[in-house]
């Protein structure tokens, strides 16, 4: 399987102040858990992302725990504030423990 | 008014199938749910309002359902959303996702989508930064469900 790639999209400038819209798209299974192996009949394990988290300069902003619930290719879309220039950093844990994640700048017009 | 032997019948047939059935989708899955709404709350019953789901009210691919939260607040620091939980009562496990908002957050918004088994009930409830919680619930219908088997 291929590793999961995080797609973030974030608008390259702010006004100070400015609350501004993020989208997030990890591609990943998010295996619930629930599902039978059509030939074997066993049941296929759990493997998802369990913790989103989305930082800017180092101050978390938005974070989210995931549940089976969530679907495949997980979308997460939310605001930040931004009075200053930096970097928003994300971050997606998985069940295995791998950590993915991606980094974004942004600067005040 | 007379009743004909053809709508005895149909009545019957109605209420049977209502009996086998609701209790299946109310009763099963609520038990869950409101324990989980308690440990979320902490006891407290949340209140209607302030809290306000943005969901489709048909949708046709249950394994994913585009579903979003809003919650009326002014995200300051002295007044935020901590925290919104979001439940689908209908699946084998009703906890969806808890989003975290900070008061760098700006608008307590977010969108995601989620996996549904069948027709059902997802809510929303949205804790305070001073503990006060709100709730919010909106049926979805599903047209096939997204629990594949």
């Amino acid at each position: 399987m291929a590793a999961p790639k995080p797609r973030v999209k974030v608008p390259k400038k702010a006004s100070q102040g400015e609350v501004i819209t993020i989208k997030t798209l990890i591609s990943h299974p998010m295996e619930s858990g629930q599902r039978k192996d059509k030939k074997t009949g066993e049941l296929i394990p759990r493997k998802i992302i369990n913790k989103f988290s989305c930082e800017f300069n180092g101050q978390v902003v938005f974070s989210c725990d995931l549940d089976p619930a969530v679907s495949a290719n997980p979308y997460m879309e939310f605001n930040a504030k931004v009075n200053e220039p930096g970097t928003f950093k994300f971050t997606w844990v998985d069940d295995d423990g791998s950590v993915y994640e991606t980094e974004k700048k942004i600067t005040i017009e | 008014m007379t009743i004909t032997r053809r709508q005895a019948l149909g009545l019957t047939a109605g209420a049977a199938a209502f009996l086998t059935f609701a209790p299946r989708i109310s009763f099963a899955a609520t038990a869950e749910t409101d324990a989980a709404i308690k440990a979320f709350t902490g006891g407290a019953t949340p209140t209607e309002g302030t809290v306000s789901l943005d969901t489709p009210e048909i949708a046709e691919n249950g394994n994913t359902v585009p579903v979003g939260v809003t919650v009326d607040s002014p995200m300051t620091e002295d007044s935020y959303v901590e925290s919104v939980l979001i439940l689908a009562d209908g699946n084998p496990s009703p906890a969806v996702a808890t989003f975290h908002f900070t008061a760098m957050s700006g608008a307590a918004e977010a969108k995601t989508r989620i996996r549904l088994a069948k027709t059902q009930n997802v809510i929303a409830v949205a804790k305070m930064n001073d503990g006060s919680t709100f709730m919010d619930t909106k049926e979805v219908k599903v047209t096939i469900g997204g629990c594949g088997g």
